[in-house]
This record gives C-alpha cells, sequence and structure tokens, in this order.
C-alpha cells in the first residue's frame, strides 16, 4: 500500500455501504488508496469536517452539495457530488398511535401505494409532526411532494422535524412525533421497538431518487485529480459490487459489525433484500427497488437530478430570482464521472441530463459505447420535470 | 431590539453532563454578563431553543442533536445568516479551531464578530480542555486494556510452558522484537490462538 491517503466520513447507514465495501472489499487498495473511514454523529457535523478539511470525502446526502452551490450554506466552500453512491432507501412511517387510527378506517398497509398511503396520512388529524433526518434532505423534498398532492400544506397541516435518525423511535416514543421519513435500518428499528408502523418506501414517491452521494471540495477535487479518480473508481466498483444479489448477505454482515452500525445483520438484510415488517402484527412486504446502488443508470451524477433538487429548494427557501438552478446543477459532476469512469468500462449515456419521471419502465437507451438500460423513473403522480424546458 | 450595546449575550448550553456544563457556564461567565441557559434534555431541543431566543447556542460537535438546531437556524432566511458557527465567513480559522476542539457554535441572531469572539475562545479553550482529557481517558483505558492481555498472555504460557511469570514475560518480549511488533500485539494473538484451540 503506498497510495495516498484519503479521510472519508460517512453516517452509519445502510447506504454507507459503497465507502465501506470500497474500504473492507480493497477496492480503495487497489486502486492505489488508502481509505480512513470516520462515522459521524449528525449530518451537519460530517458537512462541517469536510468544509473546513478535516476530511476529503464524505458519504453526503445529495440535496447538500446543491444548497452549497445555490449559497444555502453561508460561509463555507462549494461541495460538488462526484457520484451518486444509492438511490432510494428510505421508509415513512407512522406512530403506533396514528397506525390504530389508520388500521381502525381499514387501511392494511399496501406498502407500494403513494395514492392510498398519502389519502390515509390525509385523514389523520392535522397538523401532522414529521421527523426528518435532516432539513436538507430527500426526505424532506419528497414528503412535501407526495402530501401536497393531497391537499396538505408545509408548514400548515404538517411541520417537518429534524431528528437525528437513532433518536427518531424515542422522538415517538415520547409523543414529540406523529409520522417520520428516514433512511433503513432506523424505521424497521421503530416498528422492531413497536412504537410505529411502515407506510410506504420514498421509492414509491419517486421510483429512482439520487438519494446518498460521494460528495467533496470542489476545490480539493481540483487539486488532486489522482486521488479523486481513485476514489471514484473504489466507490464506484464498491457500488457494482452492492448491486449483485448474491453479495447482499456478506452485505449485511459486513455492516452488522460493530465497527460500522453495530446492528443485527437480519435487520440490515431486510433494506438490502426489500423486504419489511411493516408493523407490530408482523405483516410482511416486499418491496423491489426499495434501495440500489448501480445498474440503471444509478450512479451516474444526472444534471437534471441536481437541477431538480435545486429547483425545490429555490422555492423552499424562497431564494431571489438571480440564483440560477442551472447553475448549481453542475456541482453534480457528470464530467468528472465521464472522464475517469469511462477507462474502467462504467456506462456512459450519450446526455449528462434526461427527463426525469418519464419511464414507465426500464428502457435502452444510446450510449457513447453501445446501449444501456435506464431503469423506471416515475414520480407517483405521473409528473414530469424535463430539465430542458 | 433592547439597544444599549451591553456584553450580554443570551446564551444556550446543550450539554448533559453536569459538571461538564458547569464548567463552560464558569467559563463563559468570565466573558461577560451573560445571561446562559443550559439544557440536557436532547429531545424536544428545537422547541427549547426557540423559546429562549438565545443570541448563541454552543453544543458538542459530536452530539448528534445538530442536525436539530441547524433547522432552526434554517429557518429564518438562511441566506442572511451563517448557518452553524460561521460567525464570520473570513474567521475560518476560528471556526477550524472550534470544530477541532469539539465545539460547535449556533448563531441564532445576527451578531457582530466582536462580540461573540470572547465567547468563543473561552469555549473554544474548555472544550479543548475536554477533548484532551477524553484522549487521556482513552489512552488509559487502552493501556489497561493491554495490561490484562498481557497478564491472560503470561497466564497461558506460564501454565503450557511451565516456567516463571518473568519467564513468561521475556519470551513475550523477545518474540515481539523479533517479528517487530509490539508486546501488547503478541499477546492478543496468542489470547486468540488459546481460545481458538479450547
Amino acid at each position: 500500500m503506498s497510495g495516498q491517503q484519503i479521510k472519508a466520513g460517512y453516517m452509519p447507514l445502510i447506504d454507507a455501504a459503497p465507502l465501506i465495501v470500497a474500504h473492507e472489499l480493497g477496492f480503495a487498495e487497489e486502486e492505489g488508496i488508502a481509505l480512513e473511514l470516520e462515522a459521524a454523529p449528525s449530518w451537519s457535523t460530517l458537512r462541517d469536517l469536510l468544509a473546513f478539511g478535516q476530511i476529503q470525502a464524505a458519504h453526503m446526502l445529495s440535496p447538500v452539495p446543491v444548497a452549497s452551490s445555490l449559497g444555502l450554506l453561508a460561509g463555507l466552500p462549494r461541495l460538488d457530488a462526484l457520484m451518486v453512491t444509492s438511490a432510494n432507501g428510505n421508509v415513512f412511517g407512522v406512530s403506533k398511535e396514528m397506525s390504530e387510527r389508520l388500521e381502525a378506517d381499514g387501511f392494511a398497509y399496501p406498502f407500494h401505494d403513494a395514492e392510498k398511503a398519502g389519502l390515509a396520512i390525509a385523514s389523520l388529524p392535522r397538523p401532522l409532526r414529521i421527523g426528518v433526518p435532516f432539513d436538507l434532505s430527500m426526505h424532506s423534498e419528497l414528503i412535501t411532494l407526495w402530501l401536497s398532492n393531497f391537499g396538505m400544506v408545509k408548514g400548515e397541516d404538517f411541520h417537518i422535524m429534524a431528528v437525528p435518525p437513532p433518536m427518531m423511535a424515542r422522538a415517538i416514543e415520547r409523543r414529540e412525533l406523529d409520522a417520520f421519513c428516514v433512511g433503513e435500518p432506523w424505521g424497521s428499528i421503530t416498528v422492531e421497538r413497536a412504537m410505529g408502523a411502515l407506510i410506504l418506501p420514498g421509492a414509491a414517491i419517486w421510483s429512482c431518487a439520487p438519494e446518498k452521494v460521494l460528495a467533496a471540495r470542489e476545490d480539493w477535487i481540483a487539486e488532486n485529480p489522482t486521488a479523486v479518480s481513485a476514489l471514484m473508481r473504489a466507490v464506484w466498483r464498491a457500488c457494482v459490487w452492492l448491486a449483485v444479489p448474491g453479495n447482499k448477505t456478506m452485505a449485511a454482515e459486513l455492516l452488522s459489525s460493530e465497527t460500522y452500525l453495530g446492528l443485527g445483520s437480519e435487520i440490515i438484510d431486510r433494506a438490502l433484500s426489500g423486504r419489511f415488517i411493516v408493523n407490530s402484527n408482523g405483516d410482511l412486504r416486499r418491496f423491489d427497488g426499495f434501495m440500489l446502488f448501480a445498474g440503471d443508470g444509478i450512479c451516474f451524477p444526472w444534471q437534471s437530478q441536481g437541477r431538480w433538487i435545486a429547483e425545490r429548494l429555490v422555492k423552499r427557501f424562497n431564494l431571489s430570482a438571480d440564483v440560477r438552478p442551472e447553475d448549481a446543477q453542475k456541482v453534480f459532476r457528470s464530467d468528472l464521472y465521464r472522464e475517469y469512469l469511462m477507462p474502467i468500462g462504467a456506462e456512459m449515456p450519450l446526455s449528462s441530463a434526461k427527463v426525469e419521471g418519464a419511464l414507465d419502465a426500464p428502457t435502452e437507451v444510446p450510449t457513447v459505447s453501445g446501449s444501456m438500460i435506464l431503469g423506471r423513473n416515475c414520480f407517483f403522480n405521473g409528473e414530469i420535470f424535463d430539465p430542458g424546458q | 431590539m433592547d439597544l444599549p450595546a451591553t456584553d450580554a449575550l443570551t446564551i444556550v448550553i446543550v450539554e448533559h453532563d453536569k459538571d461538564r456544563a458547569l464548567s463552560i457556564v464558569d467559563s463563559l461567565r468570565e466573558t461577560g454578563p451573560h445571561k446562559i441557559h443550559v439544557l440536557a434534555e436532547e429531545s424536544g431541543l428545537s422547541r427549547s431553543v426557540s423559546q429562549l431566543k438565545p443570541d448563541v447556542v454552543l453544543i458538542d460537535v459530536a452530539n448528534p442533536s445538530r442536525d436539530s438546531i441547524e433547522q432552526l437556524a434554517n429557518a429564518s432566511s438562511p441566506l442572511e445568516r451563517p448557518v452553524a458557527f460561521f460567525v464570520d465567513r473570513s474567521d475560518a480559522q476560528m471556526t477550524k479551531a472550534a470544530i477541532e476542539a469539539g465545539v460547535s457554535a449556533y448563531v441564532v441572531d445576527g451578531l457582530q464578530m466582536d462580540r461573540i469572539k470572547p465567547v468563543m475562545d473561552a469555549a473554544i479553550a474548555r472544550f479543548q480542555m475536554f477533548q484532551r482529557m477524553r484522549t487521556e481517558l482513552e489512552t488509559t483505558k487502552r493501556a489497561l486494556e493491554e495490561r490484562k492481555v498481557i497478564d491472560r498472555a503470561k497466564g497461558l504460557l506460564m501454565k503450557v510452558r511451565g516456567i516463571s511469570e518473568e519467564e513468561a514475560y521475556a519470551l513475550l518480549r523477545k518474540t515481539a522484537m523479533d517479528q517487530g511488533k509490539r508486546v501488547a500485539d503478541v499477546a492478543a494473538s496468542l489470547v486468540t490462538a488459546a481460545d481458538l484451540l479450547s
């Protein structure tokens, strides 16, 4: 081992797997870098460690780099998203009290139907207090998009409150929250503790939402091309490894160790394989595509995804007209993805943007060298987002 | 609002360790006649913070509840005001020092840097002390653990080889030197091997 040392931070969640696998299975070493992984206690801390150079790369919520470009992280340097490391992976659930109300109305936990689930949530007493791990997150965006479809107004009919994932179950138990949206395994843990029930996977709201990215500081990226390319290759290879169905058991074992999540591998396996126990009755549900690491164009940092996030943030924070979403989308570094991952066989679409929400089924599209399959890409309400418009 | 410029700030400290909280309070008192509240309970934190309307919130970097407070800072015009302890954008050095010391501060109201600086200096110094104590404690703990493992390894050698304690230790030390390892590491592998074989 001779290469450059790269400190990378992560939040102890299942979707931190690409960094952990890149380190544990030796992909990093093979690419000539030494990854030193560090768990962070909160998203704010992880962002600050990255911004102030205590670490060089991080497992990060996809809206954070976009927010940095929009000026929402005042005083912090710009962060870029080198690649998408996972899509989806969140669950939406309700407290025990709310689930009892829903059950009394005959709700049968379909766990795939955003329409039925949305109507059920809209029938609950308002305002609902909904916990999410961090304000600048896909959780916030997806819940707002989903519930507003059923006439619920953020700030009036529901409030979104940031609660650290490991404290989510306790906040529900103390009746500080009526519902939550959180990355696995924390939703399943709430069910395990008989404090709530799972209503809908995030993937039912948007079937391929970019959830986590590999983030780094823009100036560090510019100054360290060799390290950046090695890091991207190692993490990409880890993502590809994680997408192989036969590797899920081993991935669950790896993540469950005390060094990383320190949780039973069985509960981790549920998210990786898309099988859930959704309530205290022990009802089992399957959901394919619950959490995706590679294939189907998942890893490619699409400019259209950055743009979608940017436009949501501009609206949410009421940013002035001179803040340009079309500039913010550039923090999704599809240019570097093309440059560094093409040589090791990653599929390269012809265009770096696509129409989001327009694919009912997996579809073949041309690439630089042939063709690739893009996964299903649908919003629950049929919304279509065309960044060209 | 009440404009007679005094040095007094309303400061909230989020810290569940009582001694530690008191010690931070003491050091902050020296910087001015501040109104200081200590919050120990992490749940419902953002509600308490918004009720107290502090100028500054001090919280351990390692406290997961930072994310809840962050949202408060975001809620009111995030563009005009620094998010975390980014009191003054130009003072990245101080921010870095704060993070390294393990303290994070949220400035809830737009405040002048010169009013916050003494408070932050005091907080950083205090947190650095805690950081040092934590490291020392960990080092001591590790040394204790290693001592235990070495004792077990010695015991094993004494039993299997029928040698004295001194000879057992000498053997461990010699093996460590030959292999270029630490005595504690050689002892640990011996203990692991013995566990596997038994």
